[in-house]
């Protein structure tokens, strides 16, 4: 079976040093690979060039057998959340949750409304994100990942900010998300709760 | 279309919302142009002489004080990568971007021209040859200033650097510009210089977008 996100002999070098040499890895429908490392091991950069927004020195990334350039099926799979959020400070949550819903063309399931409650955001639906708080303007981008029908999500220190309860969403989410026959990358140091089956670890050591 | 529509909307809403930088560019455009007066001799004839150059100038470096602010915050919050990743092309959201921007920083440079050039004796006959000239220069100075910004939105301060690398390409459209303006002052046909400057801008619409796009990738990239 063709393996969803394949890597193989990966190389990354930044600002003349090299951050990962040869890296292999092949991810199943419902597996999520996590990413280790210490500050500044090259966990972002990583997860920017499987965005295809950094630069892969060297190696080659397939989606479903597929290389990942210009191919406008990957990026349609693909939700890439980021060390900041990608809100607007003076839009409020539903505008900056209903401007990507357009942006990426996604029909969803479930209102903005809805996933903005369910992220604990309620009460600050129509507030501008420049006035929450860090946590809560994390809550407003992982709002994303309720709606999205993607079939990779590429996480950034996704827990950063987040609170207990706020972590328990994010591993609920991402259980889903696997359940349904997702793929994942998540770059965090902290381990996920209640993520047994299917979590596969990659540690990228200390930095050089 | 349908991502088009909202990635203008919210820039628009956006710009709506912080409407009192909108009004810094719009404020140096006036002042300079009023002041230029004052440090001369307000005799009629020197006025009316200068003021093609004088309005050109001061919409220009107006036009290129807002630029850099063009993409900067959606660099710093992380928008810029999530709109790198959308489906819509990055070429043609440059260039909606460019306008959107343009509506807030260049169209009121536009309808102000002729206030302004009043002030300086400028002949009223003239009017709509001027603000027209004005139209499709600052339309061509805003590509070429969104190309400056793209370049250099992953600098620290990078102000100075965007008026070293746009300048040299704007002075071409200044030169003509002011000189349709002066044709007009003067009861000659402008349309030479206007057409050259419609040129600049169908060459600007056409090869700016990918140029934006270009640079705005790089700038992502390191």
């Amino acid at each position: 079976m063709i393996p969803q996100l394949s890597a193989q002999g990966l190389s990354l070098w930044r600002g003349g040093r090299s951050l990962c040499r040869a890296l292999n890895f092949a991810l199943q429908a419902g597996e999520a690979l996590q990413i280790q490392g210490a500050n500044g091991s090259g966990k972002t950069s990583l997860l920017r060039v499987l965005a295809g927004l950094g630069r892969l020195d060297e190696g080659e990334l397939r989606w479903h057998g597929e290389p990942i350039q210009h191919s406008v099926l990957y990026r349609s799979a693909l939700l890439y959340l980021g060390h900041q959020n990608g809100l607007k400070s003076h839009l409020s949550p539903r505008e900056n949750y209903l401007f990507y819903q357009s942006i990426a063309a996604i029909s969803s399931e479930i209102t903005a409304d809805e996933a903005l409650t369910r992220v604990g955001l309620k009460d600050a639906i129509d507030r501008p994100c420049g006035r929450l708080s860090m946590g809560q303007k994390r809550r407003a981008g992982l709002a994303r990942l309720l709606a999205a029908k993607a079939g990779l999500w590429l996480l950034d220190e996704p827990l950063s900010s987040l609170d207990a309860a706020g972590t328990e969403l994010v591993s609920s989410v991402l259980d889903r998300h696997l359940k349904e026959g997702g793929v994942a990358v998540l770059a965090t140091h902290q381990p996920l709760p209640g993520l047994g089956t299917g979590l596969r670890t990659l540690d990228l050591g200390t930095a050089a | 279309m349908n991502a088009l529509h909202a990635l203008i909307r919210r820039d628009l809403t956006i710009a709506y919302r912080r409407w009192g930088e909108l009004m810094t560019p719009i404020m140096f455009f006036i002042l300079v142009t009023a002041l230029f007066p004052l440090g001369l001799s307000p005799r009629p004839e020197l006025l009316r002489e200068i003021a093609p150059g004088v309005v050109w100038a001061a919409a220009l470096l107006a036009g290129l004080l807002g630029q850099e602010s063009l993409f900067r915050s959606d660099y710093e919050d992380g928008s810029l990568e999530q709109l790198a990743l959308a489906p819509l092309p990055l070429e043609w959201q440059a260039l909606a971007r460019t306008f959107t921007h343009w509506l807030g920083a260049g169209l009121p440079l536009v309808l102000l021209s002729p206030l302004m050039a009043m002030l300086l004796q400028y002949p009223a006959a003239a009017m709509p040859e001027l603000a027209f000239g004005l139209l499709l220069g600052t339309l061509t100075l805003s590509l070429l200033g969104a190309i400056g910004a793209a370049l250099t939105v992953s600098l620290k301060q990078s102000g100075m650097l965007l008026l070293v690398l746009v300048l040299p390409l704007a002075v071409p459209v200044l030169i003509f510009g002011a000189q349709s303006a002066a044709q007009a002052a003067r009861g000659e046909d402008p349309a030479g210089a206007l057409y050259l400057l419609a040129a600049m801008l169908v060459l600007g619409l056409v090869l700016a977008p990918f140029a934006i796009a270009g640079a705005l990738r790089i700038s992502l990239e390191s």
